[in-house]
């Protein structure tokens, strides 16, 4: 909104503050312990810098010294991997039912939202509980794992709503027209229009489930996913260590986000230079 | 670009099935059952089951390792009866009103920056970004990273000795309500921003250049025109906020260095001390409380009318 004359108005000045004071408030501590996990070996937990070293990120591999990094952050990624193909093909199929009117789905819906708001731990105390009834050990890879899909698949459902939202029929229909069945539909004209949004629903279930607490940390049994191995290493560890476990799982974080925006990025040039090339 | 939308619209999608007009015809009606069973399938069996199971066992009688099958009520009673529950659910509430205000002024403010005055369509997806990518980053590494700012020594304190503002380091600044306050709003401010930011952008500019050439000031623009129009997007943003602040238990641990407690955080010692029934009556009077806290603003806000619009 400028003035008639193009200049700005002083609110625009003052939001751009406040938008600037935002984003540092975002990412200045962040970027801070990036900076202190290559703390010197002698150096504590905050500045100044006490030289510069490898140090914290090497005593992650020692597992004497902080726990089971190593072996939770694998656990971790092979989760999250299952997490997100999973949430993928069950959130892509049901925004596809919600395209029809059935009847059941505003319970379907409610249910996916309720799963949502739902306080995480009680929904890992439910599974741990009903785990215990049926007499059944708990473990990351099957109530973590159920425990997880109760938050990233509303999460996945309510993405393919707004995906779908915009998603024109028409070429759906003149698929059709032109002789295509309904299974070649869906392969060659529906799912590469939805690629771009399925690569956001894979996005959201892969992190969602890699940083997920609330509702792991009572269904994961024995062994600790890397979110809950750093809560108890916040109790333990007071070294810069505990910086460079948020530093490599951040890192991670970043190379899974711009991977993802990348391929999106990507199919939508490519959909432009097809397009191009036939008109 | 698909992603900016996509994190946006996530929180606003529309209730409603697209073709609600359509009539049901029995075979889309078989093939919409089998496409989304599956997921409705998953969420009964690991939410719909464990939730009828906390509520059963909340009736349950314990013994020292092990629940005992009963109808009893001591649970709630005891809950009730104890002025330690009734501090916790205060402690939580008023977390909750200071989160619930704060990220609602940060987040309006932020959005209607990022809607009404930033011109460039690229520049706002850019900056949109910015603020959403933190959304996938670990949470409690976000929080860890207050400890070097917030400490005794941390560089607040260096920083306002520094300048001479303080001759020695405040001490509540970390492990304290204070530092609560400071980590949930730096995790929870996007859930404002994004539903905020969807409504606002779905108002038409010239309503609001119609507003001001009729004469009113900017601040009654916002007041009288953008308020009203953005009240889905608050009422959405407050919903999450209230319901991850009221369900936390692990930021109001670590930040407040033990000091502090919430509900959430002593059902989560009854469970480690294996004390489920207690904790299942905790948990249930919890959703209940949560439950009435949404069903009021929505019903300040008929989020589903809205929508549908």
């Amino acid at each position: 909104m400028r003035s008639a004359d193009g200049s700005r108005p002083w609110t625009f000045y003052f939001f751009a503050g406040l938008f600037t004071l935002f984003v540092l408030f975002l990412y200045g501590p962040m970027t801070v312990i990036y900076i202190l996990s290559f703390q010197g070996p002698q150096g504590g937990m905050t500045f100044p810098m006490n030289g510069f070293s490898f140090e914290w990120f090497d005593s992650l591999f020692e597992q004497k010294r902080v726990g089971d990094i190593a072996g939770s952050f694998v656990r971790s990624i092979e989760l999250a991997v299952v997490v997100a193909v999973i949430t993928v093909v069950l959130s892509v199929l049901a925004g596809l039912a919600f395209r029809r009117r059935f009847r059941g789905s505003a319970f379907a819906f409610y249910l996916a939202i309720a799963s949502l708001i739902m306080p995480g731990l009680f929904v890992g105390l439910g599974i741990a509980l009903t785990f215990q009834m049926i007499g059944w050990e708990t473990s990351w890879y099957s109530s973590g794992l159920g425990a997880q899909l109760t938050w990233t698949l509303p999460f996945g459902l309510l993405i393919m709503f707004a995906v779908l939202g915009r998603f024109d029929r028409s070429y759906e229909e003149a698929a059709t027209d032109l002789g295509a069945t309904s299974w070649q539909r869906v392969r060659e004209v529906t799912l590469p229009i939805l690629l771009p949004g399925i690569i956001g629903v894979a996005l959201f279930g892969f992190t969602l489930s890699y940083d997920e607490l609330a509702r792991t940390a009572l269904a994961a049994g024995a062994k600790n996913t890397l979110p809950l191995e750093i809560v108890a290493m916040t109790t333990t560890i007071t070294s810069p260590a505990l910086y460079a476990v948020g530093a490599v799982t951040t890192a991670v974080s970043f190379v899974v986000i711009i991977t993802a925006l990348g391929s999106i990025a990507l199919v939508q040039r490519r959909r432009a230079q097809k397009i191009g090339g036939v008109e | 670009m698909a992603m900016t939308d996509q994190a946006a619209d996530a929180a606003l999608a529309p209730a409603a099935p697209a073709h609600e007009h359509e009539a049901i015809e029995p075979a889309g009606e078989r093939a919409s059952w089998l496409q989304v069973s599956p997921l409705v399938l998953v969420l009964l069996l690991f939410f719909g089951l464990p939730m009828v199971v906390v509520f059963v066992v909340s009736f349950f009688d314990f013994e020292r390792t092990s629940i005992v099958p009963a109808f009893i009520l001591d649970n709630y009673i005891d809950l009730f009866r104890s002025e330690v529950t009734l501090r916790l659910y205060a402690s939580s509430l008023k977390f909750a009103a200071i989160v619930w205000l704060v990220t609602l002024v940060l987040g309006f403010n932020i959005a209607y920056f990022l809607v009404f005055h930033v011109d460039s369509l690229l520049v706002k997806i850019g900056l949109f970004l910015l603020c959403t990518v933190p959304f996938l980053t670990s949470n409690i590494i976000r929080m860890i990273s207050w400890i070097p700012f917030l400490g005794r020594n941390g560089i607040f304190n260096q920083a306002l000795m520094g300048a001479g503002i303080t001759s020695q380091p405040l001490e509540f600044l970390l492990f304290s309500d204070f530092a609560v306050v400071v980590a949930y709003v730096h995790l929870f401010t996007l859930f404002m921003v994004v539903p905020i930011f969807n409504s606002m952008a779905r108002i038409d500019p010239s309503l609001l250049e119609a507003a001001r050439d009729a004469g009113a000031g900017r601040f009654r623009v916002v007041y009288e025109i953008v308020l009203p129009l953005s009240r889905t997007g608050i009422a959405l943003g407050s919903i999450f906020v209230v319901t991850l602040v009221m369900g936390d238990s692990f930021i109001v641990r670590t930040m407040s260095g033990g000091q502090s407690a919430s509900v959430v955080s002593a059902l989560q010692n009854e469970v480690a001390a294996l004390q489920y029934p207690p904790a299942a009556a905790s948990a249930v009077i919890m959703v209940v409380i949560v439950t009435l806290m949404v069903a009021g603003i929505l019903r300040l806000v008929d989020v589903r009318k809205e929508l549908a619009r």
